[in-house]
């Protein structure tokens, strides 16, 4: 108690409820993690007995599997992109973006269709070179390898949006720096451009790990055993939910891990963008190597996005007998209307605690912020349940109250309404937009602020005419990713909506649970295309800045 | 006279129920189930509000809720969730004399928590180029060193296959399920991946001779709009094992009414209106599910699948051994 005080004593009045926020978005968190001190669970020697071991082993793997990927990936695109004039630069810009808005089950469950024995690729292998099954050899696509590459192909734009951003941001006095100091391309990349990144990079990497030991469709259709699917059957399987909250707080203590990292990188950074020199202008690339480039981020494109959405297309055409009804529109505006609430809400509260630790640094603080951040690892079904615990103690409370003391009837006001789902949300989504908006900040060199006050203006002035507008692309990248993954967020969502109400994933699951892939399709193929309207938003906005 | 007397009151409580309600948290999907409330609230003027979702989440939320819980009615897809929920004590005892003479006692919960709705029977299914089925038994014989490299089924993580494995254990015991279980992991012709449909593509391909599904996935093949699924199905041909014993695996979908609930005339009413003979046919007709009520027709397809005598262990007891059947199967490696 008195460490704590200590603690609170250095905390200027302005965080006290930013600080009331973070306690309440931490609860589910701490609700996984409290699980630590309740005894060990009671399936526990099973579970080292069995299959503890595997789940752990299969987990690293994943993760350093889909981290090599997204870094391969992300960074390079994100180099040539930024600094290389090449064919069709402008269109891959934006481009390479749409496989965020393919959620990783989907693309596990079409590249399946694709490869699997009876799909057309074997098919036309079989009738081509008439042999049978075993008689050649083809790359099983369920099984760990495969979930690496179907998360890579979907994660890595989180590495491409942030590298690009720091990559573009990147004044010209360095590159010309290094050019004076007779630097090859190569030289300049890894030894200027790459270190500065840094921050934004590892950023975008343990955003991507993180959705990656939350993911739950994907392996489990791949049967692929790792801790997201261990903690399931723990829960549902063995009736322990203990068990299952524990295993939660294992990967936690991953993620842990992963952040520590983070940090480390963030703090090492000590480089950061003057702010008035211009950034840096683009090489042209010798037509072979171009041709390259292009080949590559055309492939890239292709794997990510458009062959699975050829075959989703396909089977919407063809074979779904879901059309575009009534139902199909207000699954629509459902999914928009929470995606544009949460995405908006979500933002401000990262920007008010990123902008709070920049101004009031505090250890208590930052340490709450940064295990509010923790939500994006868990599975979103740990989150809701973690969720419901808080809020219908409130109902009950508000109940009680207006029971003692009225006739009115409150039952639950808030939980089974979509106030506690846009609430999960936003617990679960809050390290994206933190982790854009916080790489976002380091760029912006302290000793502006120093200026803002020595021109005598006001915090709110040195905020709304500098900050802001620096901060901007970081600003919107942070609300296209919670607005897309919003959209395509299932777990929280079929849990805890209220009653009739559906979103466009929720149906999409649904018929591709019951094993109906076709019938899912449309509404697939529409979450995969208004994913597609703010990245060409962001895309225009941040082509407008450059002219 | 008495005639307009009767629809006056008949016209009187129609104005009534217009008003009532009832709220539904399934984990039966919606497409599953929609067509029937809606048929339901065309009938009986009485509103369905519906929340789907998985089972266990559901349960979660109905007891974080806790007595100001909305809820009326618990629809799951299997026996041993229904089970958890009573349990979990969220349910309550009902008398409805309609569910307890159409819905058979070994489909229901002993004291009244919950019935069985429709049946969902997990035979085998083989190849029918490859397999003999004089050759076929038993699921227990699927452990023979003779199909080793054979047998498809998927993975130990889906609830089917949890309930398949516990009815062995309430069968046999526990130790020779663990035997008849890690014999069986090795005659696995690959590494559990996929779903139902799945296996059943792969025993027509020649992957592997032999899987364990649910028949519905078979019956939705057969009218798939994709050719390579129905010539799939043409290939492979059920198998219902166990006639000599305890019967073929079947597990329910089913409901129970929730203990806090604010409209129980409804739900019971919601739960008569779902045994009634015309929806025990749309289950056969729209999921190729079987009726749970005796003697309501079967439809076409399923007809031609045979019948078969079904294992008559009452469900609640897959819902206390699952958890030993998890362990089971983790121990076996069943992945």
């Amino acid at each position: 108690m008195k460490f704590a005080s200590k603690w609170l004593q250095g905390l200027p009045w302005h965080l006290w409820p930013l600080l009331l926020i973070i306690a309440i978005l931490l609860t589910p968190i701490i609700a996984v993690l409290s699980s630590f001190f309740q005894g060990a669970a009671p399936s526990w020697p099973h579970l080292a007995e069995t299959v503890l071991w595997q789940y752990t082993l299969n987990s690293i793997y994943l993760v350093l599997g889909v981290g090599f990927g997204v870094l391969a990936l992300g960074v390079s695109s994100a180099w040539f992109v930024a600094r290389f004039e090449f064919f069709g630069r402008r269109q891959f810009e934006w481009l390479l973006l749409l496989p965020l808005s393919m959620p990783a089950y989907i693309i596990a469950y079409t590249y399946t269709g694709i490869l699997d024995f009876s799909g057309p690729v074997q098919s036309f292998i079989r009738q081509t070179f008439s042999v049978g099954y075993g008689d050649y050899y083809f790359p099983e696509i369920r099984s760990i390898g495969g979930a690496i590459i179907m998360m890579s192909l979907v994660l890595y734009p989180y590495v491409y949006l942030l590298a690009r951003t720091s990559f573009k941001n990147q004044s010209q006095s360095l590159a010309d720096a290094g050019k004076t100091l007779g630097l090859s391309p190569w030289q300049s990349f890894y030894r200027i451009a790459l270190p500065v990144a840094r921050p934004a990079i590892i950023a975008g990497t343990v955003l991507a790990l993180m959705e990656t030991l939350a993911d739950y469709g994907t392996v489990q259709y791949f049967g692929v055993n790792v801790f997201s699917t261990g903690i399931f059957r723990a829960w549902f399987g063995l009736d322990d939910a203990l068990a299952a909250r524990q295993l939660a707080s294992v990967l936690l203590f991953m993620v842990f891990a992963l952040l520590l990292l983070e940090r480390l990188a963030k703090s090492k950074a000590s480089y950061s963008v003057s702010g008035t020199s211009k950034s840096s202008s683009r090489r042209t690339l010798t037509p072979v190597i171009g041709a390259l480039v292009s080949l590559g981020c055309g492939l890239l494109l292709f794997f990510g996005f458009l062959l699975p959405f050829i075959q989703l297309l396909y089977w919407a055409l063809f074979e779904s007998t879901k059309g575009f009804d009534q139902e199909y529109w207000q699954l629509l505006g459902n999914s928009l209307k929470l995606a544009g609430i949460t995405s908006f809400l979500t933002v401000l509260l990262a920007l008010l605690l990123s902008y709070s630790q920049r101004l009031w640094p505090s250890k208590l603080f930052s340490g709450g912020v940064f295990i509010a951040g923790l939500g994006y690892a868990i599975p979103g079904t740990i989150i809701a349940v973690g969720v419901m615990a808080p809020f219908s103690w409130l109902d009950h409370a508000i109940h009680d109250f207006f029971e003692n003391y009225s006739d009115i009837n409150t039952g639950l006001l808030l939980s089974g309404t979509l106030f506690i789902l846009v609430f999960a949300y936003m617990v679960r989504f809050l390290a994206v937009a933190l982790g854009n908006i916080q790489s976002g900040l380091l760029n912006i060199h302290e000793s502006l602020d120093d200026a803002a006050k020595s021109l005598g203006y006001s915090p709110w002035q040195s905020i709304t005419r500098i900050h802001l507008p620096l901060l901007r692309p970081s600003l919107i990248s942070a609300a296209l990713l919670v607005f897309v993954d919003t959209l395509k967020e299932l777990p929280a969502t079929l849990v805890l909506r209220p009653f009739n109400f559906n979103t466009l994933a929720v149906k999409s699951f649904e018929l591709a649970n019951d094993e109906q892939l076709a019938n899912a399709a449309p509404s697939v193929i529409t979450i995969v295309l208004i994913g597609l309207i703010p990245v060409i938003l962001l895309n225009t906005f941040m082509q407008r800045r450059q002219n | 006279m008495l005639r307009s007397f009767i629809s006056l009151i008949l016209l009187s409580t129609c104005s009534l129920a217009l008003a009532s309600e009832v709220n539904i948290y399934s984990a039966r999907q919606e497409q599953l189930i929609k067509p029937l409330l809606d048929q339901f609230t065309q009938e009986t003027g009485i509103k369905v509000n519906l929340v789907t979702g998985d089972a266990d989440a559901l349960l979660s939320r109905l007891q974080s809720e806790g007595d100001l819980s909305p809820a009326d009615l618990l629809i799951t897809t299997d026996a041993g969730r229904l089970h958890r929920a009573k349990e979990a004590g969220v349910l309550q005892s009902i008398d409805s004399v309609v569910l307890e003479q159409r819905v058979p006692a070994h489909y229901q919960d002993t004291d009244n928590q919950w019935f069985g709705l429709s049946l969902r029977a997990r035979p085998i299914f083989y190849n029918k180029d490859s397999v003999d089925p004089k050759q076929l038994s038993t699921y227990e014989a699927l452990a023979q060193p003779e199909f080793k490299g054979r047998v498809c089924i998927r993975s130990s993580a889906n609830i089917y296959n949890q309930s398949l494995i516990a009815s062995m254990v309430a069968a046999v015991g526990e130790e020779a399920t663990l035997e008849f279980t890690k014999s069986l992991v090795k005659n696995f012709a690959r590494p559990p991946k996929g779903g139902d449909r799945d296996q059943i593509s792969a025993v027509a391909n020649g992957i592997c001779d032999i899987a364990i599904a649910n028949t519905y996935y078979f019956g939705g093949m057969t009218q798939s709009k994709n050719a390579s699924e129905i010539e799939a199905t043409e290939k492979v041909a059920i198998f219902w094992p166990n006639q000599e014993g305890r019967g073929t695996h079947v597990n329910i979908s089913g409901a129970g009414v929730v203990k806090t609930a604010k409209n129980k005339q409804q739900a019971i009413q919601l739960l008569e209106f779902l045994v009634n003979n015309d929806s025990q046919a749309w289950y056969a007709n729209a999921n190729f599910e079987y009726p749970v009520v005796a003697g309501v027709n079967a439809n076409e397809t399923l007809q031609s699948w045979g019948s078969f005598k079904a294992d008559t262990v009452n469900l609640s007891r897959l819902g206390e051994l699952n958890r030993q059947a998890v362990i089971i199967m983790d121990k076996a490696g069943w992945r």
